[in-house]
């Protein structure tokens, strides 16, 4: 590597803010070593699909690196602008495949607010559940990844996935599928849950601070995985801010921003929940609040049970059929497990709409990865990864 | 009490080999006698691997509450029961898989260095075998009594690493080189701690040969308890020290590194496809054996029954047992623990092991020079010799671990 | 100190390792082709037609190829041809069937919106899983003659939703019924005076999804499950069936 390369590579380094730069020059000016790009994924066990990363390293040290993605691209919004409203409902299951649920919420509540559509009580309560419980599976794989990134043999992802399987179960038994449920309507929800199915999901939810526990004893005080993740992938919440990154991530930067709280959407303010917030915003954090925010949606979901209301879980008025809001534009968003999840529409009065567009939490908050991960070895770049959260599906769409 | 050596299934193999060489004219008796010695230890060992992996297959799927393979049953024309044949608790997924392997395109990049290429799963499962002659597997069944046992084993053993930096070189894969590159790194982080944790019982027993290390662990205290060496305190650091040295020597879990899945793909093994993987699958495994058989031998009275009334069981079978205990207990910790970084991974090596094992060795120079206490001295030397052992273990821990503590956490107001 | 962390990660492991063994809990795995899990009553994957009788399927398929199916269906998975001819439905009405129904199941994605827009309640969603092919061309394509499955086998699979099904269905009937007899007596007592248009035009009949409002009370209880199929709308159902049953596979 010519010193005119690493003279545009330091400045790349510092114009960054990284304190890693000059140590990275120290290293190299002493060895005269080349440095190595190694392109990882699209087929690469730790990428969580086809995402790639060109991490040029110094040794093991990563001093450039540059995300690359769209191999799963799907051409979604494309697809929903010229398929109705109704049509693209199943569709958004497909964008964050582990959390349907509340994808059809958002999506949902991006044409309620469209068409001014009222939603009755109990299906309101109905969505606090399942996004909530989504919010469970999508957390629990997480943790699970991420310790597999982290080299355990499975152990802790078959756990995870173990307690995943009981509220995948439940969502077949509502809505006939595991994980692409389609099941939120324009005003709505589409199944009613029969008594048993409630009876299920309020045992389930009152057993699963028992796995928590029994994760938490394995894992969160094992001095490897504190070696492992304190201190690493550090993001400052300026940062954070000025990049856009929502949901967990930004919150384990200290950032107090939850749509829940924010927004108020749906039944939320009714709930008596509170928000983790993380201190240094290192990969530990961001792992503890998945955790922690899987207590909270515990409490949320006993108080949903508690609380769940009778009657109707369709609006009368909604319509299926023959959909066409009038014209006009909206933005619907709500605090999904990845972050801001949002949908923005404009109708023109046909059946379907005008423009269609996503705002994919994953894809944002990947934006920074490069930043979280300089100065870092290969090894924390895959851990980062896992622990920023995402699902290609989302961020390629 | 009988008396073991004399017992019938005791001599049993050794009186087997001895009449068949007999049959052979003098000249090739000798040769006989070591050949039917090699190919028992390929035999057993060969299958041992074999159900090793089978048996960490499934250990590590009721870890994870799965039921493991259990399908693969026996071909058409053996003679069992059908529903035998059928389930037979997928015993033989290790034939089925060696079938595979052997089967399957034996796929060599076209920039790769074809001749080292090949030659890396060769020598490093010939170094890996090498390593089973100095063992000392029963009373009678050493293969070879060398004076400088240990020395052999270990030079032999560190020769593995080099045919993994041979593998991921020759490969030309960025992640097999960076593999190589780390597994450099470790052995030469960890093949310290690993003599140095050995260095007590040579202290001890003052003799390098395995026979002899195992004899002098050989009498019951009071009658019944046995004297193995990790019932003293300073056997006790040493084999914890050795137990997690011979982890990081045998590329195993948290210390797998050259092959970490979820970072390199599969590390130095990423361009070798077929036998040749397996050969380097079978390799690990018969390092984890050899090392956990030298753990046996120098710790864990080796073949010698725990209680002198268990002495009829035939000394071999002592050391199977004692061996499948420990390669379980390191399938347990592979399904628990998760992976260092290569940089926490030396300095565990220096900070930490090497400290310790080398306080260690003087805790054994304690210990010998000590032997003459008797009486309330005896509980001094046992105190002494554990503060030895304890006081460095939690200062060097409190250094290794500072700044890493579980934290608690705010919530939005 | 250092190692307890590693030490209850590994009590934990041991935990869950004896517990596989006698928690079934902890088990979830279902060694699959011999044992099975019972699939929920809700859960669906590919869409099937509905047909009336079980002997004679083609005949008496509940679908109007009305093609609103084929609209609304996100992946466009459906092909519907009209038929030319029209057959009597079950409750004798003449109306149009499909000619060709075919789903492609590499296309449909399972979604369920064919069978919520659908106003006859002709098709609903199958629960066979075990659907692998060695021609994706031809297995996968499911024809008419695959889709059809009868009313009772839906009952089978969706009990509740059937059962809430018929009972919709046969109040409808009912509700048609009674007011072709009423409109026919109508007819027959101002016959002399040849006054009303014909009541068929302004029938909402079985085409609209909810019941006619007014007599609606009056079968409440219908039988749903013992007998789907209502006796006099077989009659009229059979007889064209004959004719359309050897048409159809020729197109």
């Amino acid at each position: 590597m010519s010193c005119s390369d690493f003279n545009d590579l330091d400045a790349e380094l510092t114009a960054f803010g990284h304190p890693g730069g000059s140590s990275v020059r120290a290293v190299h000016d002493q060895f005269h070593g080349d440095l190595l790009e190694v392109s990882m994924g699209p087929q690469h066990p730790s990428t969580h699909g086809v995402f790639r990363m060109v991490a040029t390293l110094d040794g093991e040290q990563i001093v450039k690196l540059k995300p690359v993605f769209g191999y799963l691209h799907r051409n979604h919004e494309k697809i929903a602008e010229n398929t109705t409203y109704l049509g693209s409902m199943p569709y958004t299951d497909r964008l964050d495949y582990l959390c349907s649920m509340s994808t059809n919420w958002a999506y949902a509540l991006a044409v309620e607010k469209l068409s001014g559509q009222a939603v009755p009580d109990r299906a309101q309560y109905l969505r606090i559940i399942m996004a909530e419980l989504t919010r469970l599976v999508n957390h629990a794989c997480l943790v699970g990844f991420l310790f597999n990134d982290l080299g355990t043999s499975f152990t802790p992802l078959l756990y995870a996935f173990r307690e995943r399987e009981k509220i995948i179960d439940l969502f077949e038994a509502l809505s006939g599928s595991r994980m692409m449920c389609n099941y939120q309507r324009f005003g709505g929800c589409r199944v009613d849950p029969t008594p048993e199915w409630l009876a299920a999901a309020r045992t389930l939810v009152e057993n699963f601070p028992r796995f928590l526990d029994e994760y938490e004893r394995m894992l969160t005080g094992n001095e490897i995985m504190l070696a492992r993740t304190q201190g690493i992938g550090r993001l400052d919440p300026a940062h954070a801010v000025n990049a856009g990154l929502t949901g967990p991530v930004l919150r384990a930067s200290g950032v107090d921003y939850d749509l829940r709280k924010v927004d108020g959407y749906g039944f939320y303010p009714r709930f008596d929940f509170r928000v983790p917030l993380g201190a240094q915003g290192d990969t530990y954090d961001r792992y503890m609040l998945r955790i922690l925010e899987m207590r909270e949606s515990v409490k949320i979901l006993v108080q949903a049970f508690r609380d769940l209301p009778g009657g109707p879980i369709m609006d009368p008025k909604a319509k299926l059929r023959s959909f066409r809001p009038k014209a006009g534009e909206a933005y619907g968003r709500l605090e999904g497990p990845k972050g801001e999840l949002g949908f923005y529409l404009i109708s023109d009065g046909t059946p379907n709409p005008y423009r269609y567009r996503v705002r994919p939490p994953s894809l944002i908050n990947l934006t920074l990865l490069e930043e979280m991960c300089l100065g870092h070895t290969i090894a924390d770049a895959v851990v980062i990864l896992g622990s920023i959260d995402i699902v290609l599906g989302e961020v390629d769409r | 009490m009988t008396t073991a050596p004399d017992s019938f299934l005791e001599r049993a193999p050794l009186e087997l080999r001895d009449w068949a060489v007999q049959l052979l004219p003098g000249p090739l008796q000798w040769l006989a006698h070591h050949l039917i010695t090699v190919v028992a230890i390929l035999a057993v060992f060969g299958l041992f691997f074999a159900f090793t992996t089978i048996a960490e297959r499934k250990l590590l799927a009721r870890l994870q509450n799965r039921l493991g393979p259990n399908r693969t049953g026996l071909p058409k024309f053996s003679i069992l029961p059908w529903h035998l044949k059928h389930t037979l608790f997928g015993l033989s997924q290790p034939f089925a898989d060696a079938v595979k392997a052997l089967t399957k395109e034996d796929i060599v990049p076209a920039a790769a260095d074809h001749f080292l290429h090949f030659l890396a799963p060769v020598i490093v499962v010939a170094f890996s075998l090498m390593t089973f002659a100095v063992l000392p597997f029963g009373r009678e069944y050493l293969p070879v009594d060398l004076d400088a046992a240990l020395l052999y084993f270990f030079a032999a053993g560190a020769a593995t690493e080099l045919a993994i930096f041979m593998a991921g070189w020759s490969s030309r894969n960025k992640y097999s080189l960076l593999a190589a590159m780390r597994a450099l790194a470790q052995l030469i982080s960890y093949e310290l701690p690993l003599i140095l944790s050995v260095v007590p019982v040579v202290l001890v027993t003052g003799t390098l040969s395995t026979k002899a290390i195992v004899l002098s662990q050989g009498y019951w205290i009071f009658g019944f308890l046995p004297h193995w060496f990790v019932f003293t305190p300073w056997g006790f650091a040493g084999f914890i020290i050795f137990l997690i040295a011979a982890l990081a020597e045998s590329n195993r879990s948290p210390f797998d590194l050259p092959e970490a899945e979820s970072e390199l793909v599969a590390g130095h093994l990423t361009e070798y496809s077929g036998f040749k993987y397996a050969l380097f699958f079978m390799a690990e495994y018969f390092g984890l054996t050899a090392l956990s058989g030298l753990g046996v031998t120098l710790f864990l009275g080796g073949w010698q029954a725990p209680f002198p009334f268990l002495e009829f069981i035939p000394s071999y079978l002592w050391f199977m047992m004692k061996l499948i205990g420990m390669i379980m207990f390191f399938i347990w910790v592979r399904g628990t623990l998760l992976r260092l970084r290569i940089d926490q991974l030396t300095r565990l090596a220096w900070q930490f092991l090497v400290p310790l094992a080398l306080l260690n060795v003087g805790n054994a120079a304690f210990w010998v020079l000590t032997t003459h206490w008797a009486g309330p001295l005896q509980l001094v030397r046992w105190g002494v010799s554990l503060v030895i052992v304890i006081l460095p273990f939690f200062f060097l821990g409190r250094s290794l671990s500072a700044g890493y503590a579980p934290r608690t956490y705010r919530y939005a107001p | 100190m250092l190692g307890s962390g590693i030490i209850n990660g590994l009590i934990v492991t041991a935990k869950n390792f004896v517990g596989s063994y006698h928690d079934p809990k902890r088990m979830v795995t279902v060694e699959y082709p011999e044992q099975r899990t019972v699939l929920p009553e809700n859960y669906r994957n590919f869409p099937f037609l509905i047909s009336e009788n079980a002997t004679d399927p083609m005949g008496t398929l509940r679908c109007v190829a009305c093609q609103i199916c084929e609209k609304e269906c996100p992946p466009q998975c459906i092909i519907i041809e009209k038929s030319k001819d029209k057959k009597p439905d079950a409750s004798g009405k003449p109306q149009l069937y499909p000619a060709v129904f075919g789903i492609d199941t590499s296309v449909c994605m399972s979604c369920q919106i064919c069978v919520e827009v659908c106003p006859f309640d002709a098709i609903k969603m199958d629960q066979v899983f075990e659907i692998a092919a060695t021609d994706r061309f031809h297995d996968l394509f499911l024809t008419r003659e695959k889709l059809a499955k009868p009313n009772s086998y839906y009952h089978q699979i969706h009990p509740t939703e059937a059962a809430e099904v018929d009972g919709r269905l046969n109040t409808e009937r009912k509700a048609a019924e009674e007011k072709a007899k009423a409109a026919a007596a109508a007819k027959a007592a101002a016959a002399a005076a040849k006054s009303v248009p014909v009541a068929g035009v302004a029938d909402p009949g079985p085409a609209s999804p909810r019941p006619a409002t007014p007599i609606q009370p009056a079968s409440a209880p219908a039988a749903p499950a013992t007998s789907p199929v209502p006796k006099p709308q077989d009659e009229p159902r059979s007889s064209p069936a004959g004719e359309g049953g050897p048409a159809n596979p020729a197109s």
